[in-house]
Order: C-alpha cells, then sequence, then structure tokens
C-alpha cells in the first residue's frame, strides 16, 4: 500500500475512533470529582495498619505486592530477552575493529568534576531507595539512580572501569538474587500458614527507616534487581563499542 | 491551581504531536526526553510525587539513555561492515 | 470548576493515542516507530491521573499531614507506577529486537524489511 494512501485511511479511521472515545468519555464523572470510596479508605487506615507513611509504596509492596512480584519478573525476562539477543556467544570468532580509546576530548573540568558528581548520585541513590516507605521513592527509582551514576563513568570516559564494573559476572548474581528474595519473602509467611506475601516482621514506629515491616525489605531487593538489570542491558548494548569486537560473518 | 493542570495537559498535547513529527531520530530523543520532563511536571501539579519521580528516572534518564545506545550501537556496526568491505574490495 | 474542563484529561488521552498510532503508522525508521509506541504508552498515564484527581486534594503522602485529610487517590498512582516500569521494559526489549532486525538484513526501514525474504 502505498504512503499516501496508508495516511489517507489511518486519518480517516483514526478520526472516527478519536471522535467514537471522546464520545464514550462524556458520561464519566467531571474531573478532579473523584468519589470512589476504596482509595479514601486506604488513605485513612494504611498509615495505622501498615506504619508506613507513603501510602502509595505501601500499595505497592504490601497491599498489592503480587502485582509488584510480576512486575518485577517482567523487568527480569526482558533482560534476559535483551542479553539473549544481542550477547556474543562463547567461541564466536571475532575481529578486533579501532574500539573506543579513552582520548582526551572532554575538558579537565569534566573530567575533575565526574567523581563527586558520581558521589553524590551514588548517596542519592541510596537515600532515595531507602526512604520508600517514608517519602515518595522506593526500591525502583532509587536502583535507576545508582545505575545511572555508573553510566557517569562511561559519559566522562573512564571507560575501563565502566567496562571492568558491568561486565562482572557479580553484576548477574546480584539481579538474580533480588528477583529471587522477593519471591522468597513472599514464600516465608506460608511456613507459619499465614497468606502468600503477609507482612510477617515487626512493624515498628511510624517515621523510622526501619518500619513497616517487609515493604523496606522488599523495596531494597527490588532497588537491587533494578540497578543490576539496568547495568546489564546498557552494558549489553554497548559491548561491542568498549571492547572493539565484532563478530566474524 | 485547576488552570495551571489544564494548560499543562495543553502543553503535554502538543509536545506528544511535536514528538510524533520529528522524523530524524538523533533529535526526537530530545524531544521525548522533554517529553518526560513535562509528564513528570504533570504528575508533580497533581499530587502524585511518587509517579513523578518515577517518571523522571525512566522517561528523561534511563529511555533517551536506551535509545541512545541502541541507536550509537547501529552505527557501529554499520561503520565497521563498511570498513570491512574496504579492506576485502 | 467551568464546563469545557471536565472532561479535558479524558481527551488529551484520546489525543496522545491517536498521535501515538499516527507515529506508527507513518514511521519510516523503527527506532522512530518505538519512540511513538512510548507516546502510546503515555496516553494511559494522563487516563488513569484524570480518574484519581480530586480537587482540593493532598497528595498521599501523610509525612506531614494528618492522616485523616482529604488525598487524591492513591490505588491509581500504584497503577501508574507500574505502567511507568513496564513502559521503560517494553522499549528496551524492543530496541534489542530492532537492533538484531538491523544486524541481519542491514536495513532499519520498516518498508524494505517487510520486502527482503530469507
Amino acid at each position: 500500500m502505498r504512503d499516501t494512501t496508508r495516511k489517507r485511511v489511518f486519518l480517516f479511521f483514526g478520526s472516527v475512533f478519536f471522535l467514537l472515545f471522546c464520545y464514550a468519555t462524556v458520561n464519566l464523572p467531571p474531573w478532579g470529582s473523584y468519589r470512589g470510596p476504596y482509595g479514601d479508605v486506604i488513605s485513612r487506615v494504611g498509615v495505622y495498619e501498615r506504619h508506613a507513611t507513603d501510602v502509595v509504596n505501601a500499595i505497592n509492596y504490601d497491599y498489592r505486592a503480587f502485582d509488584t512480584l510480576g512486575e518485577e519478573f517482567i523487568l527480569f525476562s526482558a533482560v534476559l530477552g535483551v542479553m539473549m539477543l544481542l550477547r556474543h556467544e562463547e567461541g564466536e570468532d571475532t575481529r578486533e575493529v579501532g574500539k573506543v580509546e579513552d582520548r582526551m576530548h572532554l575538558s579537565m573540568t569534566v573530567r575533575a568534576l565526574a567523581m563527586p558528581a558520581i558521589l553524590l548520585t551514588v548517596v542519592f541513590g541510596f537515600d532515595i531507595g531507602l526512604h520508600g516507605q517514608l517519602t515518595p521513592g522506593g526500591g525502583f527509582q532509587g536502583g535507576v539512580i545508582l545505575a545511572s551514576a555508573l553510566f557517569l563513568l562511561y559519559v566522562c570516559e573512564n571507560t575501563e572501569s565502566f567496562r571492568r564494573i558491568t561486565s562482572h559476572s557479580l553484576v548477574e548474581s546480584i539481579e538474580a538474587v533480588g528477583a529471587g528474595s522477593y519471591a522468597l519473602i513472599g514464600l516465608s509467611p506460608l511456613i507459619a500458614g499465614l497468606p502468600f506475601l503477609t507482612n510477617i516482621l515487626p512493624l515498628g514506629t511510624t517515621g523510622d527507616v526501619f518500619s513497616s515491616g517487609t515493604i523496606a525489605l522488599i523495596s531494597a531487593c527490588v532497588g537491587l534487581e533494578v540497578t543490576a538489570a539496568f547495568l546489564l542491558v546498557g552494558y549489553t548494548y554497548l559491548e561491542e563499542i568498549i571492547t572493539g569486537q565484532v563478530p566474524e560473518e | 491551581m485547576i488552570w495551571v493542570g489544564a494548560g499543562l495537559l495543553l502543553l503535554v498535547a502538543v509536545s506528544g504531536l511535536a514528538v510524533v513529527c520529528t522524523r530524524d531520530v538523533t533529535s526526537q530523543i530530545l524531544a521525548l526526553g522533554f517529553y518526560g520532563v513535562l509528564m513528570a511536571l504533570v504528575f508533580f501539579v497533581f499530587q502524585a510525587p511518587d509517579v513523578a519521580l518515577s517518571q523522571i528516572t525512566v522517561g528523561a534518564l534511563a529511555l533517551p539513555l536506551m535509545v541512545m545506545l541502541a541507536i550509537s550501537r547501529m552505527k557501529y556496526r554499520s561503520a565497521a561492515k563498511r570498513g570491512s568491505e574496504e579492506r576485502d574490495a | 470548576m467551568p464546563g469545557v474542563l471536565h472532561l479535558l484529561p479524558y481527551f488529551v488521552a484520546a489525543w496522545l493515542f491517536f498521535c501515538g498510532l499516527y507515529g506508527l503508522v507513518t514511521s519510516k525508521h523503527l527506532v522512530h516507530s518505538v519512540m511513538c509506541l512510548a507516546i502510546l504508552q503515555s496516553s494511559t498515564y494522563i487516563l488513569l491521573l484524570g480518574i484519581g484527581y480530586r480537587i482540593g486534594g493532598a497528595a498521599p503522602i501523610f509525612a506531614d499531614i494528618a492522616p485523616g485529610k482529604l488525598t487524591v487517590d492513591p490505588i491509581v498512582q500504584a497503577l501508574m507506577l507500574t505502567d511507568v516500569v513496564v513502559e521503560a521494559v517494553v522499549i528496551a526489549l524492543l530496541l534489542a529486537m530492532v537492533v538484531k532486525a538491523h544486524e541481519r538484513s542491514g536495513t532499519v526501514s520498516p518498508d524494505e524489511l517487510r520486502t527482503l525474504r530469507g
């Protein structure tokens, strides 16, 4: 089908769909008039039942922890898929192509400020990751910030350090440990006869860092997994550029 | 506050169209990053700080980074192939 | 609140969906179509945000407000968090497939990929 025909057909049917969608939403409640009871119930009891002041995190890691378990396994299997598609196989013939050297292209200011920036980002990532149950944040956000701190190494031309950290086999193990311990924390209440993913640890005082039982622990496991996942994906894309080996056709 | 929110939503609509209409892939990464930060601002104005933090880290940090890595790997491969063809020829 | 604002988030969500679909249909570069998919997925955030909002509601973080105060819906925000994570992950996998397709066939345009036969 030619380009203009395709565009015209789409514009016709797309506008029909757009108008139908707008017509379907005409009888929805007006914007800003939230009436539903469930959200108000959770807002009122969440702090007392789980000793966590961040109710969204409490929902994610306690009330609806099963959905978050599925989301973590989505992340795990997607990283597995990326690595299967793009990693070089063992024993494949490779030939040497010009690789990225640590050329002195960046100014001295940038190279000097790289290390303080990385340290600040790591501390910030840990802060956000550990305070999930008190303030906005949590394991996922902290994990991505930690992974980006290591990408700063690559951006500031410390390619050799970046390669040594992210190609280590420990990163894969950390990801597996993160995903697996989430499932294990869920399985452990089954021994006492309680349902899967019940919050069995002591809840502590509201407002403490070590409060709200398994929420903080699950958050830490998710943070580990997400950091390792993003590092693995980044290194898989960059492997050829960093090592300079391209497989022989 | 509701007018600020409405204005931001209209800006998001325009920005979404701008991202789609940018045909050059390298410029589209920047447009996508801007769109991500704008969405995070919308989430912040609508009292969703946790989601805003997630959107900043994913939509303005991880997503443009992954697209840039994919594009650079494709360019590297085609440059390597061109180099080998010139050597063989 | 004036009547014109009653349905604004739903219309904006529909518009973003339409834009993303338009980009996907008329794309000439696979990476461009992947980024249009990101726009498509973000239309659901605006829809969920519009459903859960309450005028005058506070953020559902009780670190500095009393637990009885009226807030916006926290459950919809938990759904949006999962949605954001899934978007990043799907795009990572799609980009890996695009890179692999480019390796095998040397081209990155969907039209040419369709006509190549192994």
